[in-house]
């Protein structure tokens, strides 16, 4: 309700403030044969700046203030010798049901008469308030209009004023980047500090335990990171001996041999691979593929696990296949085409131009897509939760379940704000990890295949 | 050219055309194998697709029919003893007469309506049948006697009287009918007793139970008591309200980002920082999105759990790098004439930015944002860090309520005890995110081809 009002106080101000600007610019005498510098929109664009401005600054501070500025009043309408009383949980409670009387609603049970009095004070309170804050934001965003008015005439250079706020909104959005990075990277470490103030980092990041006490109490349990490293290399790699293959011959088959119609359907087939959501191929990993392998594996006399590193890596890198495919197609269409017409020239066939001089000169290109692929891997989730197993044990047999960096992440944080114990907060450990190893792939993959764009450019 | 060779004196001509022949030969096999192989590949990716797809399809589309129990629903004015609805008339005011018509709701709700469900099914049951009452009332769904009674609420008027419903069979029967659970296993194994499994078998005989489209998978919100009720209209709002945060924050902010980069920007460090910064943000894995979204928007700033909103922001952080990025493509590939035409004409850079060059590039930006929702669609993992693994039974009405989305429903459903009736379930789920996707994915295809034929 407050803020239906609020928002519409807002459009009328900017509906008016806009509107006085606009009809102000038209109505310009230009006298002496100088000519308005700017349009009437621009007019009206820059006095709404000057109202909204304002109001916007005061209704800002007072959601940023107003809350703790209402709960003091709140607190100090209760009676000394009653709050006195009180513990924290007994004052939170009588908070509530102030509230609750304040807003008109009622709480049930008997009402004592402080309770009501209190209740009624806050009530004004919280009009008065409200409607202080909106006259306030009202009579500046007005002072903001009549300036502005007052400012314009032929020679107000209105046009640069707007383009330059533009110009720093434009500035703000980018930043949000920034800002995002900032963030992740404030949260994972000082969470991740915390962290490492139950537990020593030496038995972190070279422990070969993972056993968490999830029950609590003062035995924490051991977070040995080395069982989750392995089970993550172990999927990462079957992944990518299924990927690269696949994705690579299928590029040089698509790019060099495929005609074009052929290559026109078959290309966005295999890129809907890239679509699907990962949950998708986990399901799938979980219901189809782990049940073929274990019935596969007792065929041939193989104990294999339904869901095993195998699994999960067979299916992660069917997931994977388009983007290797993809990114290995568009570097070889970077190599220059005379290479290739020096190769045939000198009568070697199809093939061997390829092995011979079109793979060696984008080798470097392609392990830059290779190492993109790995840091995917590294990082996906929903494949590993569903399909390897979840048996932190660090072992060597791709056959067995095991457990990754991502699924102990989502393991341990099962959204409950309660980030006081190892318990939890490993989890941001885990994902400093995650993101310092993915970050320096991705840096030094985008470095390789610059490079080696920049050597054919 | 084998012939042209004919310097060496040591073999002679046709000795060497022989050897160079049976190289050619060599030579050729390798490159028919090297076809072969890219063929066999690409085979493979198809072959992958096509196995997923048809997977998903052939273990979903059973789940897409449900079991109807039609009954004669007498209710008994012997069970139903709570007096008549109060009236409004009776009342002195709108707080009495709420408290009254709740107190008769509670007594109503106190009574045992499976005696009414129980008597209706033995009605349908030939005569003389035994089965005792446990076993009957597996057949039905739990939720059935919720669904009589909330008849009986609307329109107290049917005290006495027998009308025909259709309520859910159980997801037990619904496995035995639908041959989900093997037939042959024995006793113990079997969910359902032998009696009731015998009464199932006689009901799909003389049609009174039946198979029809399952609209509860469209109509209903998840349930975990009454499984065979179980849908996906509170975790599609859900997903709903998070793509509609999506694309209020994402897509404003992402192109004014890439507007200020590619036309704006100074050269300097900061430019420079900003760029390799939204490079290295579209391949950060997004579970870290989700460690931030609950140490940023839920433990710093207390915004609630498992709300649309939070997982709104988190998927907006996420698709913000890729709509940057597709939009910097797009303007980077505006031509310098048009540019240059603006500026000629008197058009400041604002201007020409705004009026002349970001019109031409719409198909690409609206093509990268319905690319990018898509890709928001499918994400799971940043919002079971958020808590959107809770169960939700409810429509979400506001972004601040809990809810679930749809490839979380996906997680909780794969995971659900009774595998034999939600894997099918997961499996149509999973059909409906597909379907989302494609038509999405669809519409931005459309709407390239025909925006940029007409630019």
């Amino acid at each position: 309700m407050n803020a239906l009002v609020v928002a519409g106080v807002l459009i009328v101000l900017l509906g008016i403030s806009y509107q006085t600007g606009w009809s102000k610019s038209r109505n310009l005498v230009t006298a002496d044969g100088v000519k308005v510098h700017s349009r009437p929109q621009y007019h009206g664009s820059f006095t709404a700046i000057w109202a909204m401005i304002p109001a916007l600054v005061i209704l800002l501070l007072w959601a940023w203030f107003g809350g703790g500025i209402t709960h003091n009043y709140t607190v100090s309408q209760i009676p000394q010798d009653i709050l006195v009383s009180l513990d924290q949980a007994g004052l939170n409670g009588a908070l509530i049901r102030i509230n609750a009387l304040a807003s008109g609603y009622g709480v049930a049970g008997e009402t004592a008469p402080w309770e009501q009095a209190a209740g009624d004070a806050v009530r004004s309170f919280n009009f008065l308030t409200f409607a202080g804050t909106l006259i306030l934001a009202v009579v500046a965003g007005g002072a903001g209009l009549f300036y502005a008015r007052s400012q314009i005439n032929a020679r107000l250079r209105a046009r640069n004023s707007v383009e330059r706020v533009v110009n720093v909104l434009l500035l703000a959005c980018s930043a949000v980047a920034i800002l995002t990075t900032v963030g992740i990277v404030a949260s994972l470490v000082t969470e991740a500090l915390r962290f490492f103030t139950f537990i020593n980092p030496i038995d972190f990041f070279f422990g070969t335990v993972w056993a968490p006490n999830n029950a609590g109490g003062d035995n924490h349990g051991s977070y040995g990171l080395l069982p989750l490293l392995s089970g993550t290399l172990m999927i990462t790699a079957i992944a990518m001996i299924v990927a690269v293959p696949v994705g690579l011959l299928s590029a040089i088959y698509l790019s060099q041999y495929a005609p074009k119609s052929f290559r026109a359907v078959a290309k966005p087939l295999i890129e809907i691979l890239a679509g699907i959501p990962t949950i998708v191929f986990g399901f799938f990993a979980l219901v189809t593929v782990g049940p073929f392998l274990r019935d596969f594996g007792n065929a041939i006399g193989l104990q294999i696990s339904a869901t095993s590193a195998l699994t999960a890596g067979i299916v992660m890198g069917i997931m994977i296949i388009p983007f290797v495919s993809s990114l290995s197609d568009d570097i070889m269409n970077q190599v220059p085409r005379t290479l290739r017409d020096g190769a045939y020239g000198l009568g070697a066939t199809q093939s061997e131009t390829i092995r011979n001089v079109l793979l060696p000169a984008a080798l470097p290109g392609i392990v830059g897509a290779f190492l993109l692929a790995v840091s995917r891997a590294i990082g996906e989730t929903m494949i590993v939760v569903l399909a390897a197993g979840n048996a932190p044990i660090l072992r060597g047999s791709p056959f067995e379940p095991v457990s990754t960096i991502t699924v102990s992440i989502v393991n341990q944080l099962t959204g409950d704000t309660d980030f006081t114990g190892p318990q939890s907060l490993v989890g941001f450990a885990l994902g400093l990890t995650l993101f310092v190893v993915t970050l320096c792939l991705n840096i030094f993959a985008l470095y390789i295949v610059r490079r080696f764009r920049e050597q054919y450019e | 050219m084998a012939t042209d060779i004919q310097t060496s004196p040591d073999k002679s001509s046709s000795e060497r055309t022989a050897l160079i022949r049976a190289g050619l030969r060599r030579r050729h096999l390798n490159e028919q194998i090297f076809r072969g192989l890219g063929i066999a590949a690409i085979a493979i990716a198809l072959g992958f697709v096509a196995l997923l797809f048809a997977d998903v399809f052939r273990k979903g589309i059973p789940a897409f029919v449900q079991s109807n129990v039609h009954l004669s629903v007498t209710f008994d004015a012997e069970v139903i003893d709570v007096g008549p609805a109060p009236a409004r008339g009776d009342f002195a005011s709108d707080a009495e007469y709420t408290a009254a018509s709740l107190k008769w709701q509670r007594d109503l709700a106190l009574l045992n309506w499976n005696t009414i469900v129980e008597a209706s099914l033995r009605k349908a049951a030939p005569e003389g049948f035994e089965i005792d009452s446990r076993q009957i009332q597996s057949i039905p769904e739990t939720n059935a006697r919720h669904q009589i009674r909330e008849m009986f609420v609307r329109d107290p008027s049917l005290l006495g009287q027998t009308v025909e419903v259709d309520v859910l069979a159980s997801a037990n029967a619904a496995n035995w009918i639908k041959g989900n659970i093997n037939r042959d296993l024995g006793d113990a194994q079997q969910q359902l007793s032998p009696p009731a499994r015998q009464l199932i078998d006689i009901f799909v005989e003389n049609g009174t139970i039946s198979n029809g489209f399952a609209w509860s998978i469209f109509t209903n919100v998840d349930s975990r008591a009454a499984p065979a009720s179980a849908g996906l209209l509170g975790a599609f709002v859900g997903t709903l309200w998070m793509m509609l945060i999506v694309v209020v924050l994402a897509v404003p902010i992402g192109v004014a980002a890439a507007i200020y980069l590619e036309e704006f920007a100074p050269k300097s460090r900061l430019t420079d920082l900003i760029e390799v910064n939204i490079n290295n943000l579209a391949a950060v894995p997004s579970i870290v999105f989700g460690l931030l979204g609950a140490a940023v928007f839920i433990n710093w700033f207390h915004l609630p759990i498992s709300a649309p909103l939070v997982g709104g922001l988190v998927l907006t952080l996420m698709t913000l790098p890729t709509i940057i990025i597709a939009t910097r493509g797009a303007l980077m590939g505006v031509s310098p004439a048009l540019r240059q035409a603006a500026l000629g004409m008197g058009a400041s850079k604002t201007q020409m930015v705004f009026h002349h060059v970001l019109p031409v590039t719409f198909p690409s930006i609206l093509t990268a944002t319905i690319l990018g929702v898509a890709h928001a669609l499918g994400e799971t993992a940043p919002l079971l860090l958020i808590g959107m693994k809770a169960f939700v039974a409810s429509v979400p009405a506001t972004p601040l309520d809990q809810a679930a989305a749809l490839p979380v429903q996906i997680y909780l459903w794969q995971g659900n005890e009774n595998r034999n009736f939600f894997e099918p379930r997961t499996a149509a789920a999973i059909m409906v995110l597909l379907a989302v996707m494609i038509l999405l994915n669809g519409v931005a295809i459309y709407l390239r081809s025909r925006l940029e034929k007409r630019a």
